[in-house]
């Protein structure tokens, strides 16, 4: 392309030198503002990527001469944020589980700490509002498997329930159908007169029977359960693993045996503390 | 014929050569304007002296509000989220109250200018107001407008750099001083000046004082009649509100015209009263010519009617040859038939007055009506409702009780319209399921308790049910409520 740079008269600039169908450029100097801010950030990225880590090499990348890392800010940070906490958290370790309740402060830190322990390592069961799931208690309601004072929801939660720490929860249901301890007729029988305990159905005196050899052992002898051995009351219309006759029909025939982790191997003694708190004021705690 | 061709390509060729001269972008010519005295002189002094003293002082009033509350008697602490005035105490869900005097504000502005013009630009707007105060700093300093005419033209010298920095030295301390009067109203005045010059108060105050130190050292020392003219959206659409009975700083061309230099003992036949002595455009801040009309970078301060009545009287001709006066007076004026009287009500002033009035009445009856305690509700959804072993059915809330009151108070919390519910508290000692429960709510807080509110196995009703909790001061006879509902099994 040809160029013949002149001089423009109306604005006494150079054009480019550079036309198309008679429409010449001109060619205005940048602002002098925009000039230096350019300028200004050049020097700045020198400076930066001297400074600072910034360039991709072959093993890793250049540290920077004053050494600065996310990595190594955000350690800071928690540490900062653990040492914050660490004067209540030492609180919560020294004060009986009982007494937490009476300092305000201590009570509201301990309840918002078990909500956040709680969000991250009980909810996947237990659901995020604690009401549970089939299967997995609702911690809401006032039926507790294994009892509902702040100690005994203390102890649940550190030792677990059907696993292989020596102090976790055990019990056992036979399981009535599959081996063979009752017949199907008899459960069948047995799983009527459990329903009408919750007035759901008509008792019959073969089922009454069935009840009266069987379950009354753990479940009590008008059903209300027993807390020391995890046996769930029958009379409350509350159910672990559903309510309808079919179900309650194959909770009596094959047995259920839910397991709980004993949360005291993996976590420390004042976020347990924090999360018996939380689950206990959700509502239910006794 | 040849003569006139030439002639023609002169002036044609010299009107090209103007334009291909002129830049496409004007420098700004800086406006020197000359001292003047008069009348609307004394009243713009007056209203500076009443705006700053009031800027300045208002931080310094104390107000006693008893131990725990600040005594500043106007105190904006964003901190403590609480707004002070006098016994007033602004809560930020009550920030609708400044939306009401933004409109009142706005409203009284168009009231304003209809009738006066743009009195506001003119005598109180803050960029005026500065300018003015910084511009007697320049005189007392620099001397006068030939003053500093000259000495700008003149080279550097020592007496000119001295009293250059004596200006800019003296503009910063009185832009320091603005910006830290404006941090005065958002922390407590005499601990923070003391904290301030000690080096200890905190990087916000320091960030907003230079700051605003460098916008008013900024704006006054240097853009001036710039920001009205260039950066005022003002200017742009005062003409919707100015009309021809509005009061305007006018020029009455009638009389002046045609102007023209005046020796004394020269008749006054056959010609205008303007003597042309240009004193209006000297003494003018935003360096204009009011005999060219009315214009936008006008700001009606008045000036120039106190330099025209002082060569005026100097003449020994009628006084106000610029004056205020309305377009539609000026018409009549001018035909020199009567004269007309200035209709200050018309349809415009009334709907602003009337506006000025509703809105003033809607803020003061929101304000009398205010509770000086407030309650909300919130339902936790998850769950959404929980069976207990009964077969009740419980929902759970946050409730939070607000008390803006200086003292702790004592309330009762009830339901209404849900028969049979009662109410507990989460983490209370012991069984205390009544149907109203006792809160103590702590003075100037909010106090947050979780209910549970509870309906018996019979009386569930399916699905969801509009509740309403009432909170009911135990002393006195204040009451507030907040809307929720309770949920059930859809049966």
């Amino acid at each position: 392309m040809p160029t013949k740079i002149e001089k423009d008269q109306l604005s006494g600039t150079d054009t480019t030198g550079h036309e198309w169908d008679g429409i010449k450029e001109l060619n205005t100097p940048l602002p002098s503002w925009w000039l230096y801010t350019f300028y200004a950030c050049i020097a700045f990225a020198i400076v930066y990527s001297v400074l600072y880590p910034a360039w991709p090499w072959f093993n890793g990348h250049t540290t920077g001469l004053i050494g600065y890392s996310t990595r190594a800010e955000l350690t800071q940070e928690l540490d900062a944020q653990a040492k914050a906490r660490a004067v209540f958290i030492d609180r919560i370790r020294a004060t009986p589980i009982g007494d937490i309740r009476k300092d305000p402060e201590l009570f509201n830190f301990a309840v918002a700490g078990g909500r956040s322990a709680f969000q991250t390592t009980c909810m996947q069961c237990h659901g995020a509002g604690g009401a549970g799931n089939l299967g997995f208690p609702n911690l809401v309601d006032d039926d507790w498997l294994w009892g509902g004072t702040l100690d005994q929801i203390y102890t649940t939660i550190r030792y677990g329930v059907r696993n292989a720490n020596d102090k976790s929860h055990q019990s056992q249901m036979p399981r009535f159908g599959a081996d063979q301890i009752l017949t199907a007729a008899q459960v069948s029988a047995v799983a009527d007169y459990v329903l009408s305990l919750s007035g759901k159905a008509k008792a019959t005196p073969e089922g009454k029977k069935v009840f009266e050899d069987n379950c009354v052992a753990c479940h009590g002898p008008e059903g209300k359960g027993n807390q020391e051995l995890g046996a769930p009351n029958l009379t409350d219309g509350i159910w672990l693993y559903g309510g309808d006759r079919q179900s309650i029909y194959n909770s009596i025939f094959y047995a259920h045996a839910g397991s709980m982790p004993a949360w005291g191997d993996r976590l420390d003694d004042a976020t347990i503390k924090m999360l018996a708190i939380y689950v206990h004021n959700l509502g239910g705690g006794r | 014929m040849a003569s006139m061709d030439k002639n023609l390509k002169e002036r044609s060729s010299s009107a090209n050569m103007s334009l291909s001269d002129s830049p496409l972008y004007a420098d700004r010519t800086k406006v020197y304007p000359r001292a003047i005295t008069g009348r609307w002189r004394r009243v713009k002094w007056a209203v500076l002296v009443l705006l700053l003293g009031i800027y300045y002082l208002v931080p310094w009033l104390r107000w006693d509000r008893g131990p725990g509350a600040p005594n500043q008697a106007i105190l904006l602490d964003l901190d403590g989220r609480r707004g002070w005035i006098f016994d007033i105490v602004i809560w930020p869900q009550e920030v609708y109250f400044i939306t009401g005097f933004l409109i009142l504000g706005a409203v009284g502005l168009f009231l304003a200018t209809s009738l006066f013009g743009r009195v506001w630009c003119g005598f109180s707007c803050p960029q005026t107001v500065w300018t003015d105060l910084f511009m007697m700093v320049e005189r007392l300093i620099e001397g006068d407008r030939n003053e500093r005419m000259r000495r700008d033209r003149e080279p550097m010298s020592v007496n000119k750099a001295a009293r250059k920095g004596a200006k800019h030295l003296v503009w910063l301390m009185i832009a320091a001083a603005t910006g830290g009067a404006w941090v005065f109203y958002y922390v407590d005045a005499p601990s923070t000046l003391v904290k301030i010059f000690r080096g200890e108060a905190s990087k916000e105050i320091y960030f907003f004082i230079g700051l605003l130190t460098a916008t008013t050292y900024t704006l006054a020392g240097w853009a001036r009649e710039q920001v009205c003219t260039y950066m005022c959206p003002w200017p742009r659409f005062q003409a919707a509100m100015l009309d021809e009975q509005s009061l305007i700083v006018t020029y009455q061309k009638w009389r002046g015209e045609p102007r023209g230099k005046h020796k004394a003992g020269d008749t006054w036949e056959g010609r205008g009263d303007c003597i042309d002595c240009g004193l209006c455009v000297a003494v003018c801040p935003t360096g204009i010519d009011i005999r060219d009309g009315q214009q936008l970078e006008c700001i009606g301060c008045g000036l120039c009617i106190d330099a025209c009545t002082q060569t005026m009287s100097k003449v020994d001709r009628p006084l106000g040859l610029i004056r205020w006066d309305t377009l539609a007076r000026q018409q009549v004026r001018a035909t020199g038939k009567g004269s007309l009287k200035w209709r200050a009500i018309r349809p415009r002033t009334v709907l602003y007055g009337a506006l000025l009035a509703i809105v003033a009445s809607v803020i003061l009856v929101v304000f009398a009506l205010r509770n000086d305690s407030d309650l909300s509700v919130q339902r936790d959804r998850s769950p959404n409702f929980v069976r207990l072993s009964s077969g009740a059915i419980r929902n759970s809330y946050t409730v939070k009780i607000s008390n803006k009151t200086q003292a702790p108070r004592q309330f009762q919390l009830a339901v209404e319209q849900l028969p049979g519910a009662t109410l507990a508290i989460a983490n209370a000692e012991g069984d205390s399921t009544t149907a109203a429960q006792h809160l103590t709510a702590e003075a100037n807080s909010v106090s947050t308790v979780r209910v549970l509110l509870t309906v018996p196995a019979g009386s569930v009703p399916p699905g969801s049910t509009p509740i309403e909790f009432v909170i009911r001061d135990e002393q006195g006879h204040e009451r507030a409520s907040h809307g929720a509902v309770f949920v059930g099994p859809t049966r």
